[in-house]
């Protein structure tokens, strides 16, 4: 079973069984050198030298400082304002100073050495209190209605501040990059990245070549998260440059201290909330302030900024709301694309928001979300008419049935009232406390606003001689599954089977620019193309056959089989040569959006979803073991449910790890925990239990809601959720308040202390 | 200075100084590039080979360790599955065991270990067992639902 819905094995999954996968680690070239990088020890200084001793250095040892950049200092993404390798300032711990290449990664290492830089140290912003009065790297806002007099005239106004801290993205294969020149001057990049024609375009800007001199070809991707989006085109620069400086090709791998010493993370951010609501709970006026920290440099900040604001005010109808928000500028690495790109932040706020008014109003957290929760023809702040597949109600009701969400959260307010009546609430060895959370989340999927009419991307469709379709696109499999997903989408929509359909690796000198690999966006929309241009092909090969269809690999006359697909395009293909087609992605028309007002239609349609997560508390040390977590997840239609699944409990585990254990801690603008002994993700005893429960929304062919199928974009829905419903959980087994996460133990010792509850400071 | 060592029923010699990392020798010596390196300190398991018959970390272990001793690596131990490990391979890819892959060659070798001695081990014995694997893809339920298959699915 191959059909859509189906869930047949990864075309990649043996092999990465079996150790034969190979990630660009494991990759060698003849003569290969290997590259190391002189990063700076301060968060701001300015560089007063730099010197290079030749004699202290390994037998031919070659280096590369910023005067022998060949173009503009600057790598491309948005702009180009963030340097290949640090200029008269460095900005921050860890930036790229100068290159080295050597025979081997050890005397690599080595020659390091060979450097000397005298740093003139100077002041360093290095929290966002001290960078907000400072010029943001980017701000934006949007206005509906008139927030101010729905203030004066709601019953209630409730205020709160919520912070979410750096999160590292620990793909397991840290980054990596080989470069190569030819004879002929041409480059060629091997690497672990998300985005090839980013890589592509980095490499033109900076080194002054043409596109065709430059090959960007993606390996195996051991993991990305977003963490492989942006700063493999800076890789990919310095070991290009090495390349060109020794001659020969050059491996720059980091390994995972520097890793995540100098790559980007999560954005830290605060959201300040002022909430209008009426006595029965209904939200009346939404004023909103969100700051992200984005570190030194802005590479995608303005983006990631933007989707915050877009999902600030939550799956909640609200008509009076207020948005400022801006990125500021701290002396850390840039911080930038990592799963949900601003989305966890700003729904971990709303989420906390929601609690706090139900607090006040003594509604439950279910209530509270019922009232509010957006529907079918509901507006957004925005302007934008939801669709028929939007289902917050339904992922919410859905969630608080299976889980027995309200009497499960009786039951357990009850338990607690009775310890506190015997006393035994803050006894020594206790048992440890209970505590059931909820939460309710959107995510926009596809690039936001005009992203994807702006860039129309194209997927190619040709005819191999064999008579199989090849389908050409840019997007790499990091581990979600497309390798496995969009031969699905190709056979059903073309009524081939899956042995009918090939597809090409993602190599900048085969495939076209079908776009980054992020956002949500691969089944949605380029699986949409991938559906599109295969069926266009097949018509190509039915042309002059009128009343044909292809079904399971057949052609078919209305009186019954005539050939194998295969051996009609076989044909085709013999006689006229090559066949060929490119179509581009094309938003609907009635998704318009204006970008300085931000009214309109943001994203073409939206993902659902509501957890519930059971935890444990120990009274004595405040640790929290999460014990379970169901997810229902609306996703429009589920092409692959097993790899669907496996996207939403990977993403709910690492909002979980980022509640609770995953802590950057700086001191100097160093992050102190830079390695992974203390850099702690969720192993598997940390882990709950994660069931996941798929709703569709589609309509039988499709759906006016999503991509290919009707399904929808879902990579980074399960980031939005798992946080916001911890903290409540935690709430309700310890009567702690959780403005913040992650929420460690220390912390929660110290909201105890400050009089943290639910409803504010005490 | 020369190691001779059986490396997946075979035996081979390596040169390199006495304190150089397993993990190294396989990979730039041997071309087992099976095994994978997430953090080259005993935290995330995905370096994990065989030595003796036994799970171990080879970021960790020096060369001169291995001296006259038994390595196995994924490549040895997924070559020609037998028995229950066949099954739990099989079962491995088709419930999302693995996304991107990177952490799977160290929970491979791991599972193989642990399904020597307990044919059928319930989710708790697996989640014991893989304590020292860290795999930031799944969230860990596909890698349980292909080693546990007793409980109930959905
Ligand atoms: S590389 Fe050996 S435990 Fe991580
Ligand atoms: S599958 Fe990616 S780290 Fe486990």
């Amino acid at each position: 079973m191959n059909g859509i819905g189906a869930s047949p094995p990864r075309p990649d999954g043996f092999a990465k069984v079996s150790g034969a996968a190979r990630y660009l680690d494991d990759l060698s070239l003849p003569g290969m050198w290997h590259g190391a990088t002189l990063r700076s020890p301060h968060a701001h200084a300015r560089i007063r030298s730099i010197a290079w001793d030749a004699a202290l250095a390994p037998d031919g040892a070659v280096c590369v400082t910023v005067g022998d950049l060949p173009g503009p200092n600057g790598v491309q993404l948005i702009d180009d304002g963030w340097p290949i390798l640090a200029g008269a300032f460095t900005h921050h711990v860890g930036e790229p100073v100068a290159l080295v290449a050597a025979p081997t990664r050890l005397a690599a290492q080595q020659a390091l050495q060979a450097f000397t830089v005298t740093y003139e140290p100077l002041d360093a912003v290095l929290s966002l209190e001290a960078a907000e009065a400072l010029p943001p790297l980017y701000q934006l806002g949007m206005d509906s209605g008139d927030v101010d007099a729905a203030l004066a005239r709601a019953d209630l106004v409730v205020e709160g501040e919520y912070r979410t801290g750096h999160q590292e993205h620990i793909y397991i294969e840290c980054n990596g990059m080989i470069a190569s020149y030819a004879e002929d001057g041409a480059l060629t990049v091997l690497g672990s990245m998300q985005c090839p024609y980013y890589v592509q375009k980095a490499l033109t800007h900076a080194l002054g070549l043409a596109d065709e001199q430059v090959r960007v070809r993606a390996t195996t991707v051991g993991g990305g998260f977003g963490g492989k989006e942006d700063f493999p085109s800076a890789i990919a620069l310095h070991a290009a440059l090495l390349a060109r400086a020794c001659g020969r090709p050059v491996k720059l791998v980091y390994d995972r201290h520097e890793d995540i010493v100098c790559t980007s993370k999560r954005h830290p951010t605060l959201v300040r909330h002022r909430t209008g609501v009426t006595r029965d709970g209904r939200l009346a006026a939404l004023d909103i302030e969100i700051l992200m920290d984005g570190g030194a440099y802005t590479t995608l900040s303005s983006v990631v900024l933007s989707r915050a604001l877009l999902h600030s005010f939550g799956p909640y109808r609200c008509a009076d709301v207020r948005i400022r928000a801006r990125a500021l500028r701290t002396h850390t690495a840039p911080n930038s694309a990592f799963r949900g790109f601003g989305a966890p932040q700003v729904e971990f706020a709303i989420e906390r928001q929601m609690d706090r008014i139900a607090h006040r109003l003594g509604l439950d957290p279910l209530e509270i979300r019922l009232r509010n929760a957006v529907a079918p023809g509901d507006r957004l702040p925005t302007g934008q008419i939801l669709d028929a597949g939007t289902s917050a109600l339904p992922c919410l009701e859905e969630v608080a049935r299976r889980t027995r969400f309200r009497e499960r959260r009786q039951e357990l307010e009850a338990a607690r009232a009775r310890r506190a009546a015997e006393g035994d609430e803050d006894q020594n060895g206790a048992e440890p406390r209970r505590g059931i959370g909820l939460s309710l989340y959107f995510h926009g999927a596809g690039f936001t606003g005009n992203g994807e009419r702006m860039m129309k991307s194209p997927v190619t469709a040709r005819l191999l001689p064999d008579g199989r379709i090849e389908v050409l696109t840019a997007m790499t499999d990091m581990g979600q599954g497309c390798s496995a997903v969009f031969p699905q989408i190709a056979a059903a929509a073309g009524g081939l089977l899956p042995e009918d359909v090939t597809f090409a690796e993602p190599d900048t000198a085969e495939v076209p620019d079908s776009g980054p690999t992020v956002a949500s966006r691969t089944t949605m929309i380029v699986g949409g193309l991938i559906a599109r241009v295969t069926a266009a092909l097949r018509d190509r090969v039915l042309e002059g056959l009128p009343g044909h269809t292809v079904r399971d690999g057949w052609i078919e006359s209305p009186a019954g089989r005539v050939e194998r697909f295969r051996d009609a395009a076989r044909r085709l293909r013999a006689e006229h040569g090559p066949v060929e087609l490119t179509l581009r992605h094309e938003p609907p028309a009635w998704q318009t959006f204006d970008e300085t007002t931000y009214r309109g239609a943001a994203y073409p349609t939206y993902a659902w979803g509501a957890d519930v997560v059971e935890v444990e508390v120990d009274p004595d040390t405040l640790a929290v073991r999460p014990l379970q977590v169901t997810a229902v997840c609306e996703v429009g239609r589920a092409i692959h449910p097993t790899l669907c699944a496996g996207q939403i409990e990977g993403g709910t585990l690492q909002a979980l790890g980022w509640a609770l254990l995953e802590e950057m801690k700086l001191e100097d603008g160093r992050y102190l925990n830079d390695r992974l002994a203390t850099y702690v993700i969720p192993t598997i005893l940390d882990s709950p239990r994660i069931d996941v429960h798929l709703l569709e929304s589609h309509r039988d062919g499709g759906g006016p809601f999503g991509g290919p199928f009707g399904a929808k974009g879902v990579g980074e829905l399960p980031m939005d959720g798992g946080a916001p419903a911890v903290a409540q959980a935690i709430e309700n087994a310890t009567g702690i308040g959780v403005p913040a996460i992650p929420a460690t133990p220390e912390r929660l010792l110290a909201w105890q202390r400050a009089g943290q509850t639910p409803g504010g400071v005490r | 200075m020369s190691t001779a060592f059986l490396l997946n029923g075979r035996a081979v010699e390596a040169d390199g100084h006495p304190m150089s990392r397993l993990l190294d020798v396989l990979r730039e010596q041997l071309g087992h590039t099976g095994t994978k390196e997430g953090c080259g300190e005993g935290e995330c398991g995905a370096c994990t080979v065989r030595l003796d018959g036994s799970p171990v970390l080879s970021c960790l272990v020096p060369l001169f360790q291995c001296a006259g001793r038994r390595i196995e690596t994924v490549e040895g131990i997924t070559a020609a599955p037998e028995g229950p490990l066949r099954d739990a391979l099989e079962r491995f890819v088709a419930t999302g065991g693995v996304q991107c892959g990177a952490c799977t060659p160290g929970i491979v070798v791991t599972l193989a270990s642990l399904l020597a001695s307990n044919a059928t081990p319930s989710r708790e014995e697996v989640r014991t067992a893989l304590a020292g694997n860290l795999c930031r893809c799944t969230g860990y339920e596909g890698i349980l639902r292909a080693l546990a298959p007793a409980e109930p699915e959905r």
